[in-house]
This record gives C-alpha cells, structure tokens and sequence, in this order.
C-alpha cells in the first residue's frame, strides 16, 4: 500500500503576521516556515501505521506546491520518516489552483490513500483535500480523527455533532484529517536529518491553470479596546457606559 | 510563564546556514520547547536534573552529531554542532552542559584518540543516551593550571593502578564511564577510560550550588583504580588531549551562550511591551530601548562571531585562540545579556516564572569553567604578544 500525504509550508505559528507596506501581501520577511501541523499529524499516523507489525505500508510520499523555499519543510517531512518527496515547481494559490496542481501531478502517480490535512494554519481555506478528491474523481472522508488500515479497506472515525461515525471505505480514497489523528508530531533526530539528503525528491512542473480568487489585500484586526473595570455594586456607572460610551441600551 | 520564542535574526544570519541547519535547528528547539521548558524551572528549583533527558537528547541524535554515522553519530559539521548548542541553552546552561560533556569531552575524544575497539564499544551507547559520560581534568589544587595535576597511575603490567581526585565533574554521579586525565610514571598526561563499579572509583555529588542547578556536579575519586590497560587512550601523549577536548567544548559553550542570552532578549522584549508605566509600555522609555537595543547589538556581533568560527571549524582552520575569544566573549555578552533583561522585568525578573534569573546564575558558571574568564583573555594576551601571562 502506498501512502500520499500533501504538506504545505506554512509560516510558524509564532510568527506576528504583518501585512507589507501597500497592503497587497504579507510581509514574510524573518519568517520561520514549518510543516502546517495537521498536515504534520498525518505524517505522523502514517509512520505509526508503518511501524505496526505486518504494515501494508511499502512507501510513505509527502507532496507539497511550491517553489524551492518550500525544500527545507519537505526535508525535515523525509528526516522525519517519509520515503520519498514531490514538489511541484509553483508557488501555491489559493484552494483551487492548489488542488489542481495536486491533482494533475498525481494523475499517473499510483497511491492507495491520499491524505491531507483539515485545513492549512495560514489561509485556513479547508477545501484543498475535497478539491482535490473531487478533481481525481476518488471518494474522500473528511474530519477524519482516527484511520486504521484494515487489508484492503481504510476505518475511520469522522467527527460530527456531538459525536463521530465510523466509517469503511475501500482505497483509493481521500481522507482529510484533523486534530486527534495523531497526539504529537515527531520531532526528526539528527541522524534522519542527514538520511533525509539522499532520499528522492523529484521537482515537477506545475500545470497551467489561473487560481479564480484574487486577494485585494490585507488588514490586521482592530486593536481590542481596553477593558474597564465597574465595582459592581455601581449600577449608575454601568448603565452610563453602556448607553452613552458603548451605545448598546 | 514562557512566552512564545521567536529569537532575532537581526542581521539576517540565516541565510548564512543551510537548509539542513535549519531542520536541526527546528527540532532541537521544538524538543527543548516540548520536554524542558515545561520542566526546568521546577527542576532548578528542586536542584534535580531530569534523568530522562539523556535518553531523548539520544534519541534526537544531539550526543555526538558530529562523530561519524558509523560510531552511532550523525556525521554532521560544526555549524550544526553550534546550533544544536544554541538551542539546548535557550532551556538552560545544565542541559546544554549535559550534551557538550558527552559530545565533546567524551566521545571526541574516544573518537580522537581511541583505539578502534575503543570506539566501537562505547561511541554508538554513547550517542543514544544508554551510556553517559564524563570528563575528569580538574582537580582540587588545580583549575586553570591542569598540567601541574596529581593525579597519577602506575603500570602493574596487566593493569595500571590510578590514585588521585578530579572536581567539579558535570554527569559525575550519573555517568557510567570518566575520561579521566592523568599522568604516568614518567609525568606524562595521558587519557584513561574508568568505568562505573570500578573498585576504589567513586563519584560524590557536589550539593548546594546557585548555578547549574538542573546538572549534577561532582567528584571523581580513584584510590588504587585498577584500569585495564585496553582502557587507556592510545592514540594520543600529553596535556594536548585534553585541550583539543576543551576546544571542542568551548567551541559549543560559544554557541550555546547565545541561545541563553535570546532567551533573555525574547522575555525582555516581551514584557516591556506588555508591562506598563505611567500609562505606556515600559518599552516605551528610552532607558528600556536603550537595554534592548544594545542587547540585540550585542547578540547579533555574537551570531557572527560563532558562524565564522563555525565555518572556521568546518575547514579546520579554527585556532585555539580564536576559540578562546569567542568564548570568553560570547559568554560575557550572555551574562551582561541576562543582568540587563532582569533590569527591564524589574522585580519580576528574580522570580521562577521566568527564565532569566535561572539563566544569569547558570552563566556565573560558563564565564568560569571550561577556561576562566580571565584565562581566555590571557590566551589572547599571549597570542598577540607572544609572551605567556601565566606560565
């Protein structure tokens, strides 16, 4: 059984966002880039799946759209413990030219599951992985919180209202996965890192196709304003601040 | 509290290291933000050093990355050594302490100087944490005069008899095997590997320290040690060996001293946003821009300095003395870093909930050990004068 997992490059959670001067993009300058952490837990069941005894898993691929900026997070994804890494050469779009890339890079690749994560911690546009399935013309479960591979069918529970169903689906298939998927990502050793530099990465030519959004630009959120602090045996005082400064009775 | 670590890059500096280094990089942060930053305050409060360390730092691979892959190493450069150090210091000086005894006083020079079945026996336990190990120069009358050392052993002809004591050993009591420098018959310095459970080999803990206090420190006593003489280091005569060790150490120390001082910087920097004053953020005043600003200054000359010593390394150009330099530099600027940014959190910078009171008392070690203060300035003196200051 061979294993697709999509990584995108996202910007470190940590990092304090800040649109560029005219508005018109982010400002990535000092940016630390990480592995999008759903995308990351995946990685991490599929080589849990990998390790069990009598895996059907032969190989584990990661696959991510962009340009070579984006090599350092698909090695660390190969030092963790993937087989083998794509890259398609094109600085990702939004949701449907990402998909798309996807999807055409995959057309003659020949895997069981695909899997993406929910949604990417940047753009948090959560439709890449259905795009994806829908354009390969293969079923997909999406909210995935638990898979198992069993012979020839995948289990999975998908989380719903108040629950979660179970669900069998026989491969190939697309599933999106979400948080509880895996507890914690792997951190790679030092020995998997130098192990990474010889495993295959094979750069392939994005296809032409235009994304349909187009970002008009970027604003930060307002400040929150400050909060004041009424004793509350003063009801004069809150009633006045709510009707004359707040303006909401 | 800890707040979120995003350490500066003022300058730039990553686009001096490669892709690979950035990974290593990533990790070992990630790990020191997982397994000790939740911990290590507790830790040096309670005086204890978290045992199970020694088995994840095995399991990243940050004993020995430098150490060829087939004695159980990563076979990585120098930069990657250095930032490996920066990292496990940004947790604190004991832990970094932990990995650069075992990298670079124990299985460099096993590595360096040992015999081959030396190297396969203890290099690949070394590098996953399952044997820990540690370094015995120093000794009761002798610290930055090592080469009048007392320690001696005497060849028994199927083994040697070693007699003598070594202090202020970082993993004594914990480590299952000492390089222990001492001389022979003849008064020549050479390196013996003791073992744990060695008759006569004992290792008491130094208790009470206000620094280091999440790293054990010890003794080493040997009364009438009988080492097999397979366990002596063939491959190498004279105080040499265990300088080369202390530059590999040293190199780290002027790696990791930055990772302590950005630490420092990040608090600083964060509080005085977010702590006001007479209606504003104390990172407001000029007083306070004033420390940071000639923090960041000062971190950012310490990047440098370690990066061209790294590539200096790398090509096995690194002299002594330039090691010297920017260890006694680094870990200065760490240490003025670390009183400076306890300044700006005022009366809460002496408080466990952050990292820089811990961090400055763990510094008052790292400006002495490993070559004092002052005896890196001496090595500089007699670099550019030609003339020794303390022989």
């Amino acid at each position: 059984m061979k294993i697709l997992i999509c990584i995108s490059s996202v910007p470190d959670t940590t990092t304090k966002i800040k649109p560029t001067g005219d508005g018109k993009a982010i400002d990535l300058a000092n940016v630390q880039w990480i592995i999008n952490p759903w995308d990351e837990l995946a990685l991490t069941r599929v080589l849990e799946l990998k390790e069990q005894p009598n895996s059907k898993i032969e190989k584990i691929t990661v696959l991510t759209v962009g340009g070579r900026n984006a090599e350092p997070t698909i090695r660390k994804a190969l030092a963790i413990g993937a087989d083998d890494a794509i890259r398609v050469d094109t600085e990702p779009g939004d949701n449907y030219f990402t998909a798309f890339q996807i999807a055409q890079a995959l057309k003659n690749y020949d895997s069981d599951i695909i899997i993406c994560g929910i949604e990417s911690s940047d753009y948090n546009g959560s439709s890449t992985g259905s795009m994806i399935a829908e354009m390969m013309d293969l079923p997909s479960v999406s909210s995935v919180s638990k898979l198992e591979i069993e012979s020839d069918t995948v289990k999975m529970n998908r989380e719903i209202s108040g629950g979660f169903e179970v669900i069998e689906m026989p491969t190939p298939m697309v599933a999106i996965v979400q948080k509880g998927i895996a507890i914690e990502p792997r951190i790679p050793s030092m020995r998997g890192i130098m192990m990474a530099r010889s495993k295959p990465l094979q750069v392939v030519e994005s296809a032409d196709v235009k994304p349909l959004t187009v970002f008009c630009s970027y604003t930060l959120p307002s400040p929150k304003a400050a909060c004041k602090m009424v004793d509350a045996e003063n009801m004069e005082e809150l009633v006045n601040l709510l009707h004359n400064e707040a303006k909401i009775i | 509290m800890a707040y979120p670590y995003t350490p500066p890059d003022y300058f730039l500096l990553d686009d001096l290291l490669t892709d690979e280094h950035k990974i290593v990089r990533s990790a070992i942060r990630d790990w020191v933000t997982r397994s000790v930053i939740p911990v290590i305050d507790e830790a040096a409060q309670k005086h204890h050093f978290p045992r199970h360390f020694f088995k994840e730092l095995g399991d990243i691979g940050a004993f020995g990355p430098f150490i060829p892959v087939e004695y159980g190493g990563a076979g990585m450069d120098y930069i990657a050594y250095g930032v490996i150090m920066t990292e496990l210091e940004r947790g604190d000086s004991g832990i970094r302490s932990a990995a650069s005894v075992q990298t670079s006083l124990v299985m460099y020079p096993i590595h360096a100087f040992g015999s081959e079945e030396q190297r396969r026996k203890y290099l690949p336990k070394l590098a996953t944490g399952e044997m820990i190990g540690c370094f015995g120069l120093t000794e009761p009358n002798h610290g930055s005069d090592p080469g009048s050392m007392e320690t001696r052993f005497k060849d028994m002809g199927d083994h040697y008899l070693l007699n003598g004591a070594k202090m202020w050993i970082t993993n004594s009591t914990i480590a299952d095997i000492a390089v222990v420098w001492a001389k022979d018959e003849q008064g020549v310095v050479r390196g013996l590997i003791v073992e744990k459970g060695m008759p006569g080999f004992t290792a008491p803990e130094t208790f009470n320290k206000w620094s280091l206090r999440a790293s054990v420190t010890g003794e080493l006593v040997f009364e009438d040690v009988k080492v097999p003489k397979e366990n002596l280091l063939p491959n190498i005569k004279g105080l040499k060996g265990a300088l080369m060790c202390l530059n590999s150490a040293r190199y780290g120390i002027a790696w990791g001293a930055i990772g302590a001082a950005m630490d420092c910087y990040n608090t600083a920097l964060l509080y005085s946003l977010e702590r006001k004053q007479f209606h504003k953020p104390i990172a407001s005043f000029q007083l306070q821009q004033k420390k940071l600003a000639e923090i960041l200054t000062d971190i950012t000359k310490a990047q440098f300095l370690a990066w061209r010593l790294g590539v200096l390394r790398n090509e096995d150009r690194a002299t002594p003395q330039q090691i010297s330099m920017a260890k006694r530099n680094n870990v200065e600027m760490a240490l003025r870093t670390a009183r400076e940014s306890r300044q700006i959190l005022g009366a809460m910078g002496i408080t466990g909930d952050f990292p820089i009171m811990r961090h400055m008392m763990n510094l008052e070690s790292v400006i002495t050990y490993e070559g004092t203060h002052d005896v890196h300035l001496l090595i500089t003196g007699a670099d550019i004068t030609g003339i020794s200051a303390f022989s």
